[in-house]
């Protein structure tokens, strides 16, 4: 039988990096093939090599059992090659319809593309407005542009990297009826993603990938997923625990908060209440864009929230700037790790100084003590495991879970009395975040409280004694887990009525 | 009345035709995501060799093709050095402007005492007689209408192209266009190309239908103010027609207030443009938060390097 795609001996590096060493395996026409590893075990740079946007340095492909050398994407696209990128590939200032214009070949912009568009998206359930400006498009709905736009290359090998993290439930088991449909239409699909469960759903072979090397092409649905897990990371993985869940008095409280959103595509608050206790992770779960990023500023302070809404430890700090709440021990890492949460060309050290409090004796008489800074860079290094050549690397070259660590890292080492944490493992692979799982628990059993928004409901669920939805700008009072707390939070998330 | 009515509407047009040229052609260059502040060179550049072809071989097409290859040649050298070697955008277009005002000024030694035939204004039989219509709208010279049409085809080409949606996705996201397969560097060299050639046709309007003289840096800062009418235009080709004719406006405003004899210095009426363009500016920075950073292409002087 032929193989749709074979890959024989691939090797690739980057100086002195190697980021693929002798990776061979072969895809069936109308497969899903997962591809599995941590951030860093060449996942991306194999998958480029297919693409044609890099160039092995050995080894050779195979397409349909013809020799495949893709010199740039444009060669393989017009084999069939299609893929869905995990930086996602838009434009933020053009619409829907041109940024799927732009990746398909001899198509021009008109009425026929607009209804092609629509037809696609209700077709596999991917509803997305051609007209919208994709900046203004959350990041959930922004997948599902790129996604539409390879689907309609019909592509003969669909390569998705990590294209489930910011669905929701309901959404995943839509594109999962989406992929196997096109996988019985004949269209094989490489699926890259660090979550197991979901691989082990939809996928009957896997190659696992570690630091490069080959570790093992398997069926995944044979092995369970702890093995996998370890696979990938080469240790085992560790079971989350608190050992110490005390609650004590409110901390913090969002009191009537209410708040029109200046954008025009935003979304409005309304009404949002909660509370947090000492020593409590608090989940707000929801599909992307009903709220959580508006909330999110308002907490953060990027945004100032109406008077007297923000209360933490009595005072109100609703008018306080984030450097402000910082130095009352409220810390925050938001969900853009370039951008929001760290200055993308400034290095480790550099970032660890910007978002702390004056007190931290990180600088004397208004000059830096760069010693005192690299030694707290390298500490939160140390202990998060963040994988990077040095303490002053630039923030944006590390790979989104190591990142991820360091940010999560740099707010941890503060010992926040609360921390507002959003999309805490988004991108990030099992063994990364394990660690983060396991240090945000750590952290409320010494007594802090933590505020988790997310659209990843296992992580929520795994973490959270207490869990709220938001929907359309409001938020639910928290849910009932005793009794069938899962269905009530699938219904409040498809925005059935808030009490 | 009727009369200076006609002769205001003329000054103005005028006036407005080389900023229009210069800022169309900067506005695709920016478009792509490219900032040159060359333009003041290449439109000088433009100026001195239109005129001195002109005068060599009084033939108005050689002359206005002459500046346009000249505006090029200096956009190639900027192409070369931002796109090629990766230089930093500001420092290099203000490093064409002052090359191109100083050559300039050096190839325009032996011509600042002669003078040459300027390109006239059309005269089409039957239209231009008619009355107010005919003066209004069918006699202007040749290289105004030129530039009109250039804003409409600059218009056609990035809003109704694909090459022109390819080449506003590269200004926006480089790294994005590269990644899905887009020529980024050659759709930039081109696009600055274009940005030279009009501002080299920019310059020619200068030197042979404003006044038919040659004069040490004549284009008195008009490559700044065509820059500002981009930002003015939000990026977007008609509007920058409309800014054009208000910065000209001012200009002829300004002559003919000292030709009634307004009490006001001289210097003041002539700071007036300019003082217009900061104006405009932070007005415009004041008012709009959202609506023109839309507009604006995000990759906007950004080096672009493609690491593979």
């Amino acid at each position: 039988m032929k193989y749709q795609l074979e890959l024989s001996g691939i090797s690739k590096s980057f100086g002195p990096v190697q980021a693929n060493n002798g990776i061979s395996f072969a895809i069936k026409p109308g497969s899903i093939h997962a591809l599995l590893g941590e951030n860093g075990a060449g996942k991306s740079t194999l998958v480029k090599i297919i693409y044609g946007s890099v160039g092995p340095d050995e080894g050779s492909m195979k397409w349909y059992g013809d020799s495949f050398s893709p010199n740039n994407p444009f060669e393989a696209r017009e084999k069939g090659v299609a893929m869905v990128f995990q930086h996602f590939s838009l434009f933020e200032s053009l619409t829907v319809a041109e940024n799927i214009v732009l990746g398909l070949d001899d198509v021009d912009l008109d009425d026929s593309i607009v209804n092609k568009i629509e037809k696609y998206s209700i077709q596999y359930g991917l509803s997305i407005n051609p007209h919208q400006v994709v900046g203004d498009l959350s990041v959930g709905q922004r997948q599902r542009v790129e996604i539409v736009r390879c689907l309609m290359q019909n592509p003969k090998l669909l390569i998705m990297d990590e294209p489930t993290s910011v669905l929701t439930p309901n959404e995943v088991t839509d594109l999962f009826v989406t992929l196997r449909k096109l996988a019985e239409d004949g269209c094989a699909i490489l699926y890259i993603s660090h979550k197991l469960e979901e691989v082990r759903q939809i996928c009957k072979h896997a190659t696992i990938l570690r630091e490069g090397k080959l570790i093992k092409n398997c069926n995944p649905q044979e092995h369970s997923k702890d093995e996998i897990a370890e696979m990938m990371i080469g240790k085992k993985i560790i079971k989350l625990t608190r050992k110490n869940i005390k609650h004590g008095e409110e901390i913090f409280s969002i009191n009537n908060l209410n708040c029109t959103s200046e954008d025009m595509f935003g979304v409005n608050l309304h009404d949002i209440n909660l509370s947090v206790r000492k020593g409590s992770i608090i989940g707000i779960a929801g599909v992307a864009g009903n709220g959580q990023d508006e909330l999110m500023r308002m907490l953060i302070g990027e945004d100032r929230a109406p008077r007297s809404t923000l209360i933490f430890k009595g005072k109100d700090i609703s008018k306080l700037n984030s450097h402000q709440r910082r130095q009352l021990s409220m810390f925050f890492v938001p969900e853009e790790r370039l951008g929001h949460g760290a200055v993308p060309n400034m290095g480790l050290d550099e970032n660890m100084l910007l978002s702390r409090p004056s007190s931290s004796r990180m600088t004397r008489n208004h000059i830096i003590d760069w010693s005192q800074v690299r030694r707290l860079a390298k500490d939160v290094i140390e202990t998060f495991n963040v994988l990077t050549p040095s303490v002053s690397t630039e923030a944006q070259s590390l790979s989104g879970g190591n990142l991820q660590k360091f940010m999560v890292g740099r707010e941890l080492i503060q010992s926040p009395e609360l921390l507002i944490i959003a999309q805490p493992t988004w991108g990030v692979d099992p063994g990364s975040a394990n660690k983060i799982h396991q240090a945000l628990t750590d952290l409320a059993d010494q007594g802090s409280s933590i505020l988790i928004i997310s659209q990843d409901l296992d992580e929520i669920l795994s973490l959270c004694e207490q869990v709220h939805v938001i929907n359309n700008g409001k938020l639910s009072p928290s849910v009932d887990m005793e009794s069938n707390g899962l269905e009530t939070i699938s219904q409040l998330m498809l925005g059935a009525s808030i009490q | 009345m009727n009369e200076l009515f006609i002769q205001i509407v003329l000054g103005i047009s005028i006036a407005s035709t080389p900023l229009i040229f210069a800022a169309i052609g900067e506005l695709v260059v920016e478009r792509s995501g490219v900032l040159n502040l060359g333009l003041e060179g290449m439109m000088i550049v433009g100026a001195i060799t239109g005129f001195a072809v002109q005068f060599h071989y009084n033939n108005v097409v050689l002359a206005v093709l002459a500046s346009i290859v000249a505006g090029m040649m200096l956009a190639t050298v900027f192409a070369f050095l931002t796109q090629v070697l990766l230089t930093n955008h500001v420092a290099t277009g203000l490093a064409l402007t002052l090359f191109g005002l100083g050559v300039s000024a050096f190839w325009g030694r032996s011509y600042s005492k002669v003078t040459v035939d300027r390109i006239d204004a059309i005269n089409i039989p039957g239209l231009s007689d008619l009355p107010v219509v005919g003066p209004l709208v069918f006699s202007y010279d040749p290289l105004f209408y030129l530039s009109i049409m250039a804003v409409f085809l600059v218009w056609y080409f990035l809003n109704k192209t694909k090459k022109g949606l390819i080449l506003r996705a590269i200004g926006d996201n480089h790294d994005a266009a590269h990644a899905i397969g887009h020529k980024v560097v050659r759709y930039r060299f081109l696009a600055i190309l274009f940005g030279g050639a009009m501002a080299g046709l920019g310059g020619v309007y200068l030197s042979l239908v404003q006044v038919p003289i040659w004069v040490e840096g004549m284009t008195a800062g008009r490559g700044w103010i065509a820059l500002a009418l981009v930002v003015f235009a939000s990026w977007q080709p008609f509007k920058v027609i409309v800014g054009a004719l208000i910065f000209g406006g001012i200009s002829i405003l300004q002559l003919h207030a000292q030709g009634y004899g307004v009490n006001v210095d001289a210097q003041y009426l002539s700071m007036l443009p300019y003082l217009m363009t900061i104006i405009v500016l932070v007005t415009l920075r004041v008012r709009s938060k959202s609506k023109s950073d839309r507009v604006m292409p995000h990759c906007l002087g950004k080096v672009f390097h493609s690491t593979q």
